[in-house]
C-alpha cells in the first residue's frame, strides 16, 4: 500500500511547529533573564541559559522515543503510569528536597527532579483511561465520584508538598470533565461561587447576599416558567451561606501569604505600612515585573537589552516571571505574537481533539489543551497583575528540564495517539 | 455547546491578554527615558565653573574645594563614635540625628553626613577615615571669592529647589545654580554642561559596568570665564563710603552703557554665602527684615526722584517747544494755583531762566514747565500721554531688560494711569507734583542714572549691562545698540549748563572737585512709612545725580541715601567721591570723604523702630560713629589705597 510508505511521518505538523517556536522563543529569553555581563558563551553549562540548551537537546531525544513508541502503549499502561507517578509523590516525603518553602523535588546528583511535573500527564492518561471506559457514563454520580478521586489524589499531595500552584492546575480537568457530559449545575455553582467569593471579599458578606437575592428572586418572579419556589429559596440561602462562608475561608484557612496576595489583587488593603511591607516582598515581583513590561513599548527595547532584565530587577524572571523579559525587549509586538502562539496552539489541539475517533484520545487530547491553558492563563495573568500570585511556570518557556520535558511529553503523547487517527485511516 | 466552552475561553483569555499588554505598553507605559530609568545610575562629572573678572581683569570668583562626608548607612560597621564626632567637631546625639536621617533616607543609598568641611578638617579627617566604614569624603566645587565686596553683584549659587528641576531638567537634587546677581544672570555660561556616565545597575544596587558599553555617556564642557563691567576699586571705595547708610548707588559709563559700580547698602560679605554656614548665614540674611540687606536697592528700590526729574521737565518742555532757554519764571517763594501753594525755598520775586531754575532747583519754575507741557494743545488728557512718552524713552517707567537678575519697573504715568482717580475732568494742576518729581513719578536709582547717561550723551542710551567679555562669545548686541531719546540734542545744552551750575554756584557748590566739571543735580524727596499702622513721615531722602566731565563724559551716576535730609548732604558728598575716584584715581576731596566715614545715619533707621515720638528733618540730629569704628573705617581706606598703589 501506498500509505505504508508514509506510515511514521504522518504526525500534526502545526502542532509541533508551534510546540518548536515556542520553546526556541522561550529559550531566547531565558538567555536575556539570566545571562551576566556582556560576554556570552551559550555553551557555559553552567547558566541557565547553558543548562536549557541541554534540555533542550534532551527533549529531541524524548521526542523521538515517545513518537517511536506504539500508541496503544499509552492506553494500556495508562494505569501503570499513574500509579508510579503517585508512588513517585509519596516518595517526596521520604526524599525530597526542599526548595523554596515547597518539598517538590529529587536530588539526583547535580540534578533536580520535580515529579508534579510529570504528575499531570499521568493523571491526564488516568482521566482518559477511566472516562472512555465502556462501563463510565460521568452522568452518574457514582463515576462522577471516582473520576474525582483519580484528580484529587495528586492534587492534594501536590498541596501538602506546599505547591499550591500545582493543586489549582488540577482544576482544568473540569473543563475536560464538561465536555464529556458532566452535569452543567457544577458549572453553575463553579462560576458562581467565583463571583461569590470575589464579590464577598470586596464588598462584605451582606452586599453580596442581598446581590444574590436581587438575582435569584428576580429571576424567578420574571420568569414566565415558574420554578420551584422552594429550590429558589434552597439555591439563595446555599448563596448567602456561600457569602459568609468565604470570609471564614479566607481568614480561617488561608495561610498569611496567600491572604496577602488576594487581599493585594483585589486591593482590599488600606494599612499604608502593611502595603510598603507587601512592596518589598512578593509584590515586588508583581511591581517590577509590571514596569518592565510596560517599558518594553511597541518594540521592546530589543534582545539583552532590557535595563530592568539586564539589572536582574525582576526576581526567578528566568522561571516564573519570563514573560516580563519578553515584555521588555519585544514589546507589544513580541509579547502579542507570544499570546497568539499560545492560543493557536491550544485551539489546534482542540481542534485535533475533537477529530479524535476514540474517546481515549479525545478525553487526552482536551486534557493537555485544557492543562497547559491553565498555565499560561495563571501565569501571564499573574505576571501582567491581573490575578494574584500563584506560582507555576508558563510551559515551554519558563527555565526548568522538569516543566519542559514534562509538556514535550504531554502534548507528544497527543501528536502520536493523533497520527494513529491518521493512520487507522 | 459544550465542545465550545474551552475555545471560547481560551480566546477570552487571549483577548484578555493582548488588552492588558496595549494598556501596559502602549496606553500607559512606563518611561524608556534613562534619566527616569531607576535600572540606570546616572553619574554626574561636574565641569569646573566658570570665572569672573573685574573690568580690569581683577579676578573677583573662583573656585575652591570642599569635602562632604557621605555615610551609606548599611555598610556602616560600629566604630568610635567618641573620636570621630571630635574629628567632625559635632556631639554624639548630632551624630545619631544625622544618621537616623540618613537610615530613613534610604539604608543603601549616600547620604550627605556632614557638608562641606574646611579644607583643615579634610586634612585631619582624611588619614582617619578607613577607620570609619561605610562614611566616605566626596569632593564638590564650591565658589572662592576673593574679594569681600560686591555681594549684591556677583551673587551667589545654591542647591537647586524643586522648581528649578520641574522648569529645566538640566538640574538633579544636590546640583548647584547662580541664584543671585551675574551667578544667576550668567548661569548658563559660567555652568558649563556637566558629563554625564550611565551605569547598569542590579536590582541590589550595585554597579555591573557602563550601560551599553558607554555610547551614551557624554563628557563634561567647562564653564566660560566671564569679565564683568564693575569696576572693583570703584565698587570697593562707594561700599565703603556707604557704610551705616542705606540706599543705592549706581555709575554708569555713559559711552558704552556698561555698569562701573553697582552698590547697594547695607551689604554683606559674598563669603558668608559659601561653604557650611550657608544656609544658617543666608536665614539670618533674609530674616532681617528692617535693613534688608538682600534688597538690592540699586535695582529694586523704587524712589520718588525728586528734583533730578526736573531736568526730565525741562527737556520735554524744550522739545516741546513751550518754553525757551531763556524764559523767566518768576518766583513768588512758590507756586500758587487754585488756591493752593506749592511751596519753595527760593526767596520771594526771585527772576529764573532755565539755567537758573536748575541751578536753584526753582520748583515754581518747574511747576509753570510742567503746566505748559500737559496744556499745550488745550488737553491735559493729551499733554500727559505726550509727556509720559518723551520720558518713557529715557528707559524710564519699564524694565530695562539688561542682563541684571532683578529690577523694578518704577513708573511714569500716562493718563490712563489716573483714569480711576480721574475719570472725567482732568487738568494739569491735578498732577502737578509730578512736576518736582513726586506725586506719582517712581524710579530706581538704575533707571535714574542711565537718564542721566541718556543726557550726557546728549540723547541716546545704551541699556545698562555688567558684562564686559565672554570667553569665546559676543556680548550681546542689544547692549550695543544706542537707544535714542526722543528729545532732540540740541536741547540737552541749556539742561546740562544748569547741572553745571548746580556745582559751580548751585545746591552743590560746595562738593566741586578741581579740575572736573561735573554737571549735577541735588534731589530731597519726602518720604513715608507706616509706623504702628499709622502713616508717618521720615526724615527726606538725600538723592543725587550726576555725570563727569561736561564734554565727553566718563561717569554718570545717581545716588539715593535713605533718610539723608537733603540731596548734597550725602548723597552729593558720595556721588562727588566716585567721580574723583573714577577719574583721577586719587581723592583729592578727603575732607568729604573723612565726612562720610564719620557720619552715620544708623540713629534715623532706628527712629520708627523706636516706639517712642520723633521729630524729622529740622529736628534730626548729625550722628558720628564710634572712634572706633571710625579708626577701623580709615584702616580699610588706607588699605583699599594701598591697593590702588600696588595695582
Amino acid at each position: 500500500m501506498v500509505r505504508n510508505t508514509h506510515r511514521h511521518f504522518k504526525f500534526d505538523w502545526i502542532t509541533i511547529i508551534l510546540f518548536l517556536l515556542l520553546a526556541g522563543f522561550g529559550w531566547i529569553n531565558i538567555i536575556s533573564a539570566s545571562h551576566v555581563g556582556e560576554e556570552i558563551n551559550y555553551f557555559d553549562f553552567s547558566q541557565p541559559y547553558g543548562k536549557q540548551l541541554i534540555f533542550i537537546f534532551l527533549t529531541f531525544i524524548l521526542i523521538v522515543l515517545l513518537l517511536a513508541i506504539d500508541a496503544k502503549f499509552y492506553e494500556r499502561f495508562s494505569s501503570v503510569i499513574y500509579i508510579i507517578s503517585m508512588v513517585s509523590l509519596l516518595g517526596l516525603f521520604v526524599f525530597g528536597k526542599n526548595v523554596n518553602g515547597a518539598t517538590s523535588w529529587y536530588g539526583i546528583g547535580g540534578m533536580t527532579i520535580q515529579p508534579s511535573e510529570f504528575a499531570k500527564m499521568a493523571t491526564a492518561l488516568a482521566v482518559a483511561k477511566y472516562v472512555s471506559d465502556l462501563n463510565t457514563n460521568i452522568k452518574n454520580f457514582k463515576d462522577q465520584i471516582q473520576v474525582f478521586i483519580i484528580i484529587i489524589i495528586p492534587a492534594l499531595l501536590v498541596l501538602l508538598q506546599n505547591d499550591t500552584g500545582s493543586t489549582i492546575v488540577y482544576g482544568a480537568f473540569f473543563f475536560v470533565l464538561y465536555r464529556e457530559g458532566l452535569p452543567k449545575i457544577y458549572l453553575n455553582i463553579g462560576v458562581s461561587l467565583i463571583f461569590i467569593s470575589i464579590l464577598s471579599l470586596k464588598f462584605g458578606g451582606l452586599f453580596t447576599t442581598i446581590a444574590a437575592g436581587i438575582l435569584i428572586f428576580g429571576y424567578y418572579f420574571l420568569n414566565k416558567r415558574r420554578s420551584n419556589i422552594l429550590l429558589i429559596i434552597a439555591v439563595f440561602l446555599l448563596s448567602a451561606g456561600a457569602s459568609f462562608g468565604i470570609k471564614f475561608f479566607y481568614n480561617s484557612v488561608l495561610q498569611p501569604h496567600q491572604k496577602d496576595r488576594i487581599s493585594l489583587w483585589l486591593r482590599l488593603e488600606k494599612d499604608p505600612e502593611k502595603l510598603e511591607r507587601m512592596k518589598q516582598t512578593f509584590a515586588y515581583n508583581l511591581n517590577e515585573s509590571e514596569k518592565a513590561i510596560g517599558s518594553g513599548g511597541f518594540t521592546g527595547r530589543g534582545f539583552m537589552e532590557g535595563t530592568r532584565t539586564t539589572g536582574k530587577f525582576v526576581p526567578e524572571q528566568h522561571t516564573d516571571y519570563i514573560f516580563s523579559t519578553v515584555g521588555e525587549e519585544w514589546g507589544f509586538f513580541g509579547s502579542t505574537m507570544v499570546v497568539i502562539l499560545f492560543v493557536l496552539l491550544l485551539l489546534r489541539i482542540l481542534h485535533l481533539a475533537e477529530l479524535q475517533k476514540s474517546q481515549f484520545s479525545r478525553v487526552y487530547g482536551y486534557s493537555v489543551a485544557a492543562i497547559i491553558f491553565v498555565h499560561f492563563f495563571i501565569n501571564i495573568g499573574m505576571v501582567m497583575g491581573l490575578i494574584p500570585t500563584i506560582g507555576i511556570p508558563l510551559p515551554l518557556f519558563s527555565y526548568g528540564g522538569s516543566g519542559l520535558w514534562a509538556f514535550t511529553i504531554l502534548i507528544f503523547i497527543f501528536i502520536k495517539l493523533d497520527s494513529n487517527r491518521i493512520n487507522e485511516w | 455547546m459544550r465542545q465550545f466552552l474551552l475555545y471560547i475561553v481560551i480566546v477570552l483569555a487571549g483577548l484578555l491578554f493582548i488588552s492588558r499588554l496595549f494598556y501596559l505598553q502602549i496606553y500607559n507605559p512606563s518611561s524608556d527615558n534613562l534619566f527616569e530609568d531607576n535600572a540606570i545610575r546616572k553619574v554626574y562629572d561636574y565641569p569646573k565653573r566658570g570665572f569672573v573678572f573685574d573690568r580690569n581683569g581683577e579676578l573677583l570668583v573662583s573656585n575652591q574645594p570642599s569635602y562632604d562626608v557621605m555615610v551609606i548607612p548599611r555598610e556602616v560597621k560600629p566604630l568610635d563614635t567618641l573620636e570621630f564626632c571630635s574629628l567632625l567637631k559635632i556631639d554624639k546625639q548630632r551624630f545619631k540625628d544625622i544618621y537616623e536621617k540618613a537610615y530613613r533616607y534610604s539604608p543603601r543609598l549616600p547620604s550627605v553626613f556632614i557638608p562641606q568641611l574646611s579644607k583643615a578638617d579634610y586634612a585631619v579627617l582624611q588619614e582617619k577615615m578607613r577607620k570609619f566604614e561605610g562614611f566616605y569624603i566626596q569632593k564638590r566645587s564650591l565658589r572662592h571669592y576673593q574679594t569681600t565686596i560686591g555681594a549684591n553683584v556677583l551673587g551667589d549659587i545654591g542647591e537647586v529647589n524643586y522648581g528649578d528641576m520641574k522648569n529645566d531638567p538640566y538640574y538633579k537634587s544636590g546640583d548647584l545654580k547662580g541664584k543671585q546677581g551675574v551667578e544667576a544672570s550668567y548661569e548658563n555660561i559660567l555652568r558649563g554642561v556637566k558629563g554625564i556616565k550611565f551605569i547598569q545597575k542590579d536590582r541590589f544596587n550595585r554597579n555591573i559596568g557602563p550601560y551599553k558599553e558607554g555610547i551614551y555617556d557624554t563628557l563634561p564642557v567647562q564653564g566660560k570665564d566671564i569679565t564683568i563691567t564693575i569696576d572693583a576699586k570703584l565698587q570697593a571705595y562707594g561700599e565703603l563710603l556707604m557704610r551705616n547708610k542705606r540706599g543705592g548707588v549706581i555709575a554708569i559709563e555713559p559711552s558704552s552703557g556698561e555698569i562701573l559700580a553697582m552698590i547697594a547698602a547695607p551689604t554683606y560679605n559674598p563669603n558668608l554665602l559659601v561653604g557650611r554656614d550657608r544656609s544658617k548665614n543666608f536665614t539670618k540674611l533674609f530674616n532681617d527684615s528692617i535693613a534688608k540687606p538682600l534688597f538690592n536697592r540699586s535695582l529694586q528700590g523704587v524712589y520718588e526722584p525728586g528734583s533730578p526729574f526736573k531736568l526730565m521737565n525741562a527737556l520735554i518742555a524744550l522739545q516741546e517747544g513751550v518754553m525757551t532757554p531763556n524764559e523767566i519764571v518768576t518766583c513768588s517763594g512758590g507756586y500758587h494755583y487754585g488756591g493752593r501753594v506749592m511751596g519753595c525755598h527760593c526767596a520771594y520775586g526771585t527772576r529764573n531762566n532755565m539755567v537758573g531754575g536748575i541751578m536753584h532747583s526753582c520748583n515754581a519754575y518747574f511747576a509753570t514747565a510742567y503746566r505748559k507741557i500737559l496744556d499745550k494743545n488745550g488737553s491735559a488728557s493729551d499733554g500727559i500721554d505726550k509727556w509720559s512718552a518723551h520720558a518713557k524713552s529715557f528707559g524710564l517707567g519699564n524694565f530695562l531688560n539688561n542682563d541684571l537678575f532683578v529690577g523694578q519697573k518704577g513708573r511714569i504715568p500716562d493718563r490712563d494711569y489716573y483714569k480711576y482717580i480721574y475719570p472725567n475732568t482732568f487738568y494739569s494742576t491735578y498732577t502737578i507734583s509730578n512736576a518736582i518729581g513726586q506725586g506719582e513719578v517712581a524710579t530706581t536709582p538704575i533707571q535714574l542714572a542711565n537718564m542721566i547717561a541718556a543726557i550726557a550723551n546728549r540723547g541716546y542710551y545704551y541699556t545698562p549691562h555688567i558684562i564686559k567679555h565672554i570667553e569665546g562669545e559676543d556680548i550681546p548686541e542689544d547692549f550695543t545698540t544706542p537707544k535714542y531719546t526722543s528729545i532732540d540734542k540740541q536741547n540737552f545744552e541749556p539742561v546740562i549748563e544748569g547741572m553745571l551750575q548746580v556745582y559751580k554756584q548751585g545746591t552743590a557748590a560746595a562738593l566741586q572737585v578741581k579740575d572736573i566739571d561735573i554737571c549735577g543735580k541735588t534731589g530731597t524727596v519726602e518720604n513715608f512709612a507706616i509706623v504702628d499702622s499709622v502713616k508717618t513721615q521720615l526724615t527726606d531722602h538725600s538723592i543725587f545725580v550726576a555725570f563727569a566731565p561736561k564734554d565727553n563724559p566718563k561717569i554718570a551716576l545717581a545716588v539715593f541715601v535713605e533718610n539723608g535730609y537733603w540731596g548734597s548732604r550725602f548723597a552729593g558728598r558720595v556721588a562727588s567721591l566716585l567721580i574723583e575716584k573714577h577719574l583721577k584715581g586719587e581723592i583729592t576731596r578727603t575732607d568729604l570723604e573723612d565726612w562720610l566715614l564719620r557720619h552715620t545715619l544708623e540713629h534715623e533707621y532706628a527712629k520708627p523702630y523706636s516706639g517712642k515720638p520723633f521729630g524729622i528733618n529740622r529736628a534730626t540730629t548729625l550722628e558720628e560713629v564710634s572712634p572706633e569704628e571710625y579708626k577701623g573705617l580709615k584702616d580699610e581706606l588706607a588699605k583699599l589705597n594701598n591697593q590702588n598703589i600696588d595695582g
